[in-house]
């Protein structure tokens, strides 16, 4: 008893530990609902930026399923594409034959890729780290390959187009402008959000629990296995969702959607924005999203320069990238005693 | 049949033997640092470009220059282990991966910026041009060359770990770092000089790679993929483990495009993803 006290005591002395205050609790804050409205009020006042915001949303998307397993289960995946694509396939392949309903194919498509991931999650589940961020470019090559040779259902490099998405609800025609496209966006993000953070308040602590220390959280009872299966595939289902999206909000799917440099950047989106966060993961997104919209007249060459610069400074000497650095702000502000 | 046979199996050993020379070094960082360096393959291809340009504008022989780059990237692998490489080797594999990334990210645009985005050629000496026909094969000369190269590399590279004071320090430090640091071995210092080894082959494979695997800025991305897969698949740390995958990978890679042309790198991907299902650690690493 004595010997555990000593043990954990080194643990208690390194400070507090990395506290999620967003997602500690399960009712909604103020500050969330202002983020929230942000978007809504962008929807509304800054009509010329539509078709980038509804983009921004589907990377946003993309990206919080790829922080439940970066920042909660700790496994760093590099061909998290392949759910992405999948699904964004799925969605184009079923309006292309003729099923353009948009929610039916968007569960379709988080089906689909959620299955892919369940099974692919036995592979990534059983390595240590490096043969998991192994496996999971080996899987993310072997689809982009895959959709690449299998042209006659994909049309291999000139993509999908031509498909046809119904009006949402029979009502909504998927307009040129993106008004539509901007709303459904913002509410399939809004809707998957709020799933991925009920799941991630109590499974998601057991989660960190596993990453941390998956042989205690094993002695304590926790199925750790089962755990990282369950949620590998939830990320692996929005990944999908999130394919769908973009799918249909730009009627197209390019064999881009699968890449390796898509998956690579969404992992500096979520460290860009702070890794375990959620809203970091959003952040990030848009923060690049933004800045890549803005220096697109930049050689891309030379974008990609200062993607790798920031890169390494954020990782010498930002940790915990831009909410991080608003945390770290903020528990300053509060040590500091009242004037 | 037969001979093309041979003819494959042989070329597969060749590239197998070059991913070889350059993944060595990602497997020592890899296992033995325990750093996973994405930014391997641009060493890698600061050695090709360095062969190409002291040939063009210096006008130094192909063989002489082999020996100078090996020099250079290794100095410039040293000068990056301990300018910034060293202050991660202590941290989570996210921010070692993420600041390889960059790295490599930097690497391309800036190769783009120095030496423009066409591929480079090389101009190999006469004498490793064309084939030659033992037993009435037909065998690339410059093939040839390359395997008796990679193999006297190797066949050092194993005698210094094995044999010298110096693997002994290295064998030392990575089996206990405190206690070898204790013993008076300067650890920082072999450290360095490991990583500057590893650099300093992986620009040599570089150069002896121009003429096989080509040159341009996208080479680090390119390729990564293939050392990744020599190291994790042979068990990061493990030379014979390496060694073995490479050659695997190579002959595979080559009897794939030879034979079944369409699905071509699909069969390394899935026999990548096949064997890492069956040994996590790869096929000679030490479980952890």
């Amino acid at each position: 008893m004595v010997a555990e006290a000593k043990a954990g005591a080194p643990l208690e002395e390194r400070g507090p530990p990395p506290a999620i205050p967003l997602l500690a609790r399960d009712d909604w804050r103020l500050s969330e609902l202002a983020f929230w409205l942000a978007p809504v009020a962008c929807g509304l006042l800054l009509k010329g930026y539509l078709v980038l915001a509804s983009r921004i949303f589907v990377t946003g998307l993309f990206a919080v399923s790829l922080d439940l397993i970066l920042g909660y289960a700790g496994i760093l995946s590099l061909g998290h594409a392949a759910f992405f694509g999948l699904g964004a396939y799925t969605a184009g392949l079923l309006a292309l034959h003729g099923f353009g309903e948009p929610l039916a194919g968007l569960l379709a498509a988080g089906g689909v890729a959620a299955a892919a991931g369940f099974l692919v999650s036995f592979l990534v589940v059983r390595g240590n780290d490096l043969s998991r961020l192994m496996v999971t470019l080996g899987v993310g090559l072997l689809f982009h390959e895959a959709a690449n040779k299998a042209s006659s259902l994909t049309h291999g490099a000139d993509g999908l187009s031509d498909f046809h998405v119904q009006r949402l609800f029979g009502l909504f025609e998927f307009d040129l402008y993106g008004r539509t496209a901007f709303w459904y966006s913002l509410a399939v993000l809004f809707l998957c959000f709020a799933g991925a953070r009920l799941v991630a308040s109590p499974f998601g602590l057991s989660l960190r629990g596993i990453r941390e220390r998956p042989g205690r959280m094993a002695a304590l009872g926790t199925p750790v296995h089962r755990r990282l299966v369950a949620v590998f595939t939830l990320a692996a289902g929005l990944a999908g969702i999130a394919g769908a999206l973009l799918a249909e909000t730009t009627q197209f799917v390019g064999l881009d959607v699968l890449g390796f440099s898509r998956s690579a950047d969404l992992i500096i989106m979520v460290v860009l924005g702070g890794v375990g966060r959620l809203y970091g993961a959003l952040v990030g997104a848009a923060l690049f999203m933004v800045a890549q919209d803005r220096l697109a007249d930049l050689n891309p060459v030379y974008w990609q320069f200062w993607i790798g610069l920031i890169l390494v400074t954020t990782v010498l000497f930002a940790r915990g990238g831009v909410l991080g650095g608003l945390a770290r702000v903020q528990r300053a502000l509060a040590r500091r005693p009242p004037p | 049949m037969g001979t093309r046979l041979i003819g494959v199996v042989f070329d597969g050993i060749a590239y197998g033997s070059l991913l070889f020379l350059i993944g060595v070094g990602l497997s020592v960082t890899m296992g033995i640092l325990r750093f996973v360096n994405l930014a391997h393959g641009a060493f890698a291809m600061l050695g090709g470009y360095a062969c190409v340009i002291l040939m063009r504008r210096a006008g130094v022989p192909f063989l002489l220059s082999l020996p100078l780059v090996f020099l250079l990237t290794g100095a410039v692998g040293a000068l990056l282990e301990r300018t910034l490489y060293r202050r991660l080797y202590g941290a989570g594999e996210l921010e070692q991966v993420l600041f390889s990334i960059g790295l490599t990210l930097m690497s391309v645009a800036a190769a783009t910026y120095l030496w423009g985005p066409s591929e480079q050629p090389v101009e190999l000496p006469a004498f490793l041009r064309g084939q030659v026909h033992p037993f009435g094969l037909d065998l690339g000369s410059y093939r040839l060359f390359l395997l008796a190269l990679v193999v006297a590399a190797t066949a050092l590279l194993h005698a210094l770990v094995a044999r010298t004071r110096f693997g002994a320090q290295i064998r030392a430090a990575v089996d206990n770092r405190a206690a070898a640091a204790g013993l008076g071995i300067d650890v920082h210092r072999i450290f360095n000089l490991t990583f500057a080894l590893g650099t300093g082959l992986a620009g040599l494979g570089g150069a002896l790679g121009v003429d096989l695997l080509g040159l341009d800025p996208t080479f680090p991305q390119k390729y990564l993929v293939y050392f990744l897969l020599a190291v994790t698949v042979g068990g990061a740390g493990s030379i014979k483990g390496t060694a073995v995958a490479a050659l695997l990978l190579g002959v595979c890679d080559i009897a794939g495009k030879y034979f079944v042309p369409q699905a071509a790198s699909f069969v390394v991907y899935a026999l990548m993803v096949a064997l890492l299902a069956l040994f996590p650690a790869g096929l000679y690493g030490r479980r952890a």
